[in-house]
């Protein structure tokens, strides 16, 4: 029986393996040097950033959206 | 390269930071998946998500266009507090001096001072930051005070972070003739992903979700029906979608780093507003200590349901509220940055200067002093110093 359980768990783990894999991770941590950059920040001075914002809210309708709040590039 | 399934990643992950799981999946697996799973431990590498940097900001900030002035001081701290929480503190003070075209054509110019405090905590675990924030602005006729929470993950190693984050906000309106009248409520839903495409380009994608509840109008401004004003007439609700798409790719040659940004927001409410943004820009370094920036930005929307210039029928609700009606504005704008150095040893020490400069034309908005098409100019002004530590 524990044999039998071995053989399912090892089974399993191989059609883990190849049957549902999914895509990897194709941009390794250390080719991201040119994306840790400043220059590729999608938001870099927070609060220059704030006033532009407010100066959009206060005079067009479009609100939201601006990605202040999201953004992190994963270049750690 | 060998493929692999999130689930064996999944049990990776486990197991190189919970080595105790490896006790009991040998009790569920048997002696030969244990075997496995310390290979794959020792394979394995634990990632975390960075907090942002300690960083001070201190800005002067200035806006003038259209009969509107405003100006003034800010300042933003940032500092860590331990390995994975950071604090974060902002003042930002707006006097205003308003002669706008609103004002002149119905009332008498003004000034006013706005004073806005912001605290904020982020909180790392793993892959995952936890920031939220409490934010309250005040003006003699305006109270607002806002509540956010914010969760974003990496994941598939590193590549992608996902972002969910909520605001609710409590606004108290007035005007200067009857103080505190009335209330407004917000709440904001956004969620965001941002994903490394190659080791040059990233792109995010963000969407929010604003609903308003109570007065959402303004008590000094009045519309026109069959050319005589009346008090403007608001619906006192709103619900608005926003989506927005965002570039940014490293174009540097050799040592030479460039990148440039596109960016676009389509907008949509249930006032029947539409409106598109574009934005690119383009930022270089210029030797070792100089950055520079250049962008163009334009911005288009029509007009709302209820927006006349001067309406020619009664309504329930009719506004002559210049953002709210059909226009369209385009900006300029450049940036630089120098890099000082390091000052006692600690600090890095930036200075920036941004220059905007934007243009207003209305399709429908008249100016009542001579008939015409509205139109103005803006110049929009940040000059600050930063340091990073």
């Amino acid at each position: 029986m524990r044999a039998l359980v071995i053989a399912l768990g090892v089974a399993a783990l191989a059609a883990l393996e190849s049957g549902c894999a999914a895509p990897e991770p194709w941009v390794k941590p250390y080719e991201r040097e040119r994306l840790a950059d400043p220059i590729m920040r999608l938001s870099r001075d927070a609060l220059a950033d704030k006033h532009r914002e407010h100066v959009y809210d206060v005079r067009e309708s479009s609100r939201g959206a601006t990605g202040v709040q999201g953004g992190g590039c994963g270049c750690n | 390269m060998v493929a692999t399934s999130p689930w064996v990643r999944l049990l990776r992950r486990v197991l190189a930071r919970r080595p105790h799981h490896a006790v009991r999946a040998s009790r569920l697996l048997g002696r030969t998946v244990v075997v496995g799973g310390a290979l794959v431990a020792g394979a394995g590498v634990v990632h975390a998500v960075d907090l942002p940097e300690d960083r001070a900001e201190m800005m002067y900030h200035r806006y003038d266009g259209g009969g509107t002035r405003a100006d003034g001081p800010a300042l933003l701290i940032r500092k860590k507090v331990a390995d994975r929480l950071s604090l974060t503190g902002s003042y930002f003070i707006d006097s205003v001096s308003n002669a706008s075209i609103d004002v002149v054509t119905t009332a008498s110019p003004y000034k006013e001072k706005r004073t806005e405090y912001s605290l904020g905590a982020d909180y790392v675990y793993r892959d995952a930051m936890v920031s939220v924030s409490g934010t309250t602005s005040d003006e003699p006729d305006y109270k607002a005070n806002t509540v956010s929470l914010d969760v974003s993950q990496e994941v598939f190693g590193g590549m992608t972070t996902v972002a969910l984050g909520f605001s609710r906000g409590a606004d108290k309106v007035g005007s200067r003739y009857q103080g505190f009248f009335d209330t407004a409520q917000h709440w904001r839903y956004r969620f965001g992903v941002t994903q490394i495409l190659t080791p040059r380009w990233l792109m995010s994608v963000n969407l929010e979700a604003v609903s308003d509840n109570g007065y959402l109008g303004n008590p000094y401004r009045v519309a026109q029906v069959f050319g005589t004003t009346v008090l403007e007439r608001y619906p006192r609700t709103r619900s608005s979608r926003a989506v927005k798409l965002r570039a940014v790719g490293d174009i540097g040659q050799g040592e030479q780093r460039a990148a440039i940004r596109g960016e676009y927001r389509y907008f949509w409410d249930n006032w029947d507003i539409k409106a598109h943004t574009v934005e690119l820009g383009y930022t270089r370094y210029f030797g070792a200590q100089w950055l520079g920036e250049a962008f163009v930005r334009y911005n288009t929307q029509k007009q709302a349901l209820f927006y006349s210039d001067n309406a020619l029928s009664e309504t329930l609700y009719v506004s002559r509220n210049k953002q709210l009606s059909d226009f369209n504005d385009v900006s300029i704008g450049a940036k630089g940055t120098y890099s000082v150095g390091r000052y006692a040893d600690r600090f890095d020490v930036k200075l920036n200067a941004q220059y905007q400069f934007m243009r207003f034309r209305y399709k429908n908005f008249t100016d009542i002093r001579n008939g015409s098409l509205y139109s103005f100019d803006a110049n929009v002004l940040e000059l600050f110093v930063s340091a990073t530590f």
